[in-house]
């Protein structure tokens, strides 16, 4: 079992943007990458046979409003044989809310993104099949952003109560 | 009827806005048909709308659409204080309400930083509460997988004996199933004068009744037939897809977040993980998962009793115990993020909290249900299979809507 600092190392390794920031106010230590290294930090994470992340928990989504501009997406990672733990977040821009899909790597995430998309609006590239998950599909707005207003009617039903 | 009173008008236009379906009927190759399975249907266990594409009796490919019971429970949280969404989160898996609420107490516990002081007593009642609880919903599993294959006396078996639990749990908190027991930094109420010596009634009560069940219905021939060798799972694509609880289990692999996170005082108690170990077919089948079950329930039995013993030795009941003594009067944890995991009985039940330190309402509370994903595996499992086997895979993976849509 690795310890926090040796799998920090084998992030920094394959970061090619920035070098990842620890995050020490989360529980379990997150680690704060950039999005375009996303995908390479988790094949390696996933691959490498000293950290084996065969398991992605919780994907979540998380607005931190207009007056921040910036959207985060927050994976937890679990490795079964070594019993670790580990936080990933990434930060985004409000207006263009993008990032690369996870779900060729772990399936899990195909649904987890697509309740993202559905909730915050944050678009998975590559995702096979990014459709909303639990709102109707013709919904207006993405739910839990913090500036969400409701429409008022939805196919003539007053949403107000 | 005047015109404004009119809820809904239907327009034809209106089934266009939202498409029904992820296939079409212009791309489909001859003799392949889409049907529709739910959302009104006994099998689908609550409002489970499933599209299957099938070819004759054969599945091709199955597209569940889900969201029908959606009540906004993440958006709910992030509009009330802590302790008031309890009653919510007894609403996500509405037939285990003690485990969300341990889950869910445990992790806002772990942002005040006091849930290495809460009394042992506590814990240990919660424990039992939330044993118990299990039993309830795994007897509702059972019952209802047995009767979405035809066996239709477990059910009225299963329903009666779970009855005794519903009773016992409605004697501490007063409901029957949305209970508002387990609260942040202690419980409601202690636990009412007899309820051990009830409890320890309802233990002996039970294990030849468990014995009969597995006479009854899991040996029983046509239930092989049924379901040994139906939807098989195998392990590294239950890990791939985050399955958790009895269906990886089922898939043989010893993994229960009471062992691995040891946390409350499960580590103090001796219990053993049953996995699937493919006694009538291969391993991960609807039968292995089914059979995990019922090995949980003795298992949870074993668990109530330790809790007993110390409920009446060591841990007693004492005049000036308080069990709200530890609850906080303001809960206002500080900014951090928190990713809390505990094993109720369908999987893995996580909460990720994000406190900003200014509020006592959370500013990101996310629920990470196990009915969610484990629902997520259902499309890989359920290729070329008959449309049969799919009500039996169904009910095997034992989804609660209510946990699905939040």
């Amino acid at each position: 079992m690795l310890t926090f600092d040796q799998i920090l190392t084998i992030v920094k390794e394959s970061c090619a943007q920035a070098p990842p920031a620890v995050d020490e106010e989360s529980t379990p230590k997150a680690v704060r990458i950039d999005k375009l290294d996303l995908l390479h930090v988790a094949r390696s994470l996933q691959q490498n046979p000293t950290t084996y992340f065969d398991m992605l928990s919780c994907v979540t989504g998380i607005d931190n409003g207009p007056d921040a501009a910036t959207m985060e997406v927050a994976y937890n990672l679990y490795s079964i044989p070594f019993n670790q733990h580990l936080m990933i977040k990434v930060v985004l821009p409000r207006d263009k809310p993008e990032i690369e899909s996870l779900s060729n790597l772990w399936k899990t995430a195909d649904w987890h993104e697509r309740e993202i998309f559905d909730m915050y609006g944050i678009f998975f590239l590559n995702h096979p099949d990014l459709r909303r998950i639990l709102m109707p599909a013709d919904w207006v707005g993405h739910p839990l952003r913090k500036d969400y207003k409701h429409q008022e009617y939805y196919r003539d039903i007053k949403v107000e109560y | 009827m005047s015109n404004d009173r009119v809820q809904y008008k239907s327009k034809p236009g209106n089934l266009n806005l939202s498409v029904p379906n992820k296939f079409d009927v212009s791309n489909l190759r001859s003799e392949e048909m889409i049907v529709n399975l739910g959302p009104q249907h006994p099998s689908t266990h609550g409002v489970l709308r499933l599209e299957v594409l099938m070819d004759g009796e054969i599945v091709k490919e199955v597209v569940p659409h889900i969201g029908y019971l959606h009540r906004c429970f993440e958006k709910h949280a992030e509009n009330l204080p802590y302790n008031q969404v309890i009653p919510f989160v007894d609403r996500l898996d509405y037939v285990a309400s003690m485990n969300n609420e341990h889950a869910y107490a445990m992790g806002v516990e772990r942002m005040l930083g006091i849930s290495d002081q809460m009394p042992k007593r506590v814990e240990y009642v919660r424990v039992l509460v939330a044993e118990l609880n299990r039993i309830a919903s795994h007897f509702i599993a059972i019952g209802t997988y047995g009767m979405d294959i035809g066996a239709f006396t477990p059910f009225f078996w299963l329903m009666r004996d779970r009855e005794h639990i519903l009773r016992l749990l409605e004697w501490a908190s007063g409901a029957r199933l949305l209970y508002n027991y387990i609260w942040i930094g202690g419980l409601f109420y202690d636990l009412p004068v007899g309820f051990e010596d009830r409890c320890r009634e309802f233990v002996h009560y039970i294990r030849p009744k468990l014995l009969e069940l597995e006479t009854l219905l899991i040996e029983n021939k046509i239930f092989v037939e049924r379901t040994a060798n139906v939807g098989v799972l195998p392990l590294d694509l239950a890990i791939n897809c985050g399955v958790t609880g009895p269906v990886l289990r089922g898939s043989g692999l010893r993994y229960d977040l009471r062992k691995v996170d040891g946390y409350s005082v499960y580590p103090e108690i001796d219990f053993d993980v049953p996995i699937g170990e493919g006694k009538m077919g291969e391993v991960g089948d609807c039968w292995d998962r089914t059979h995990v079950r019922v090995l949980e329930i003795h298992e949870s039995l074993k668990i109530i009793e330790q809790c007993l013993d110390q409920l009446t030795g060591t841990h007693k009941r004492t005049r000036d115990f308080d069990p709200q003594a530890f609850i906080p009067k303001k809960i206002r944890p500080k900014a951090q993020d928190l990713y809390v995991r505990a094993e109720i009985p369908k999987g893995e039940l996580g909460f990720f909290f994000r406190a900003d330190g200014k509020s006592d309402i959370p500013f990101r509370c996310k629920c990470r249900s196990c009915s969610f994903v484990n629902l997520s595996v259902l499309p890989e499992i359920a290729k070329g299979i008959l449309v049969a086997d799919l009500i039996a895979i169904i009910g095997s993976i034992d989804v609660v809507m209510g946990e699905v849509d939040r």
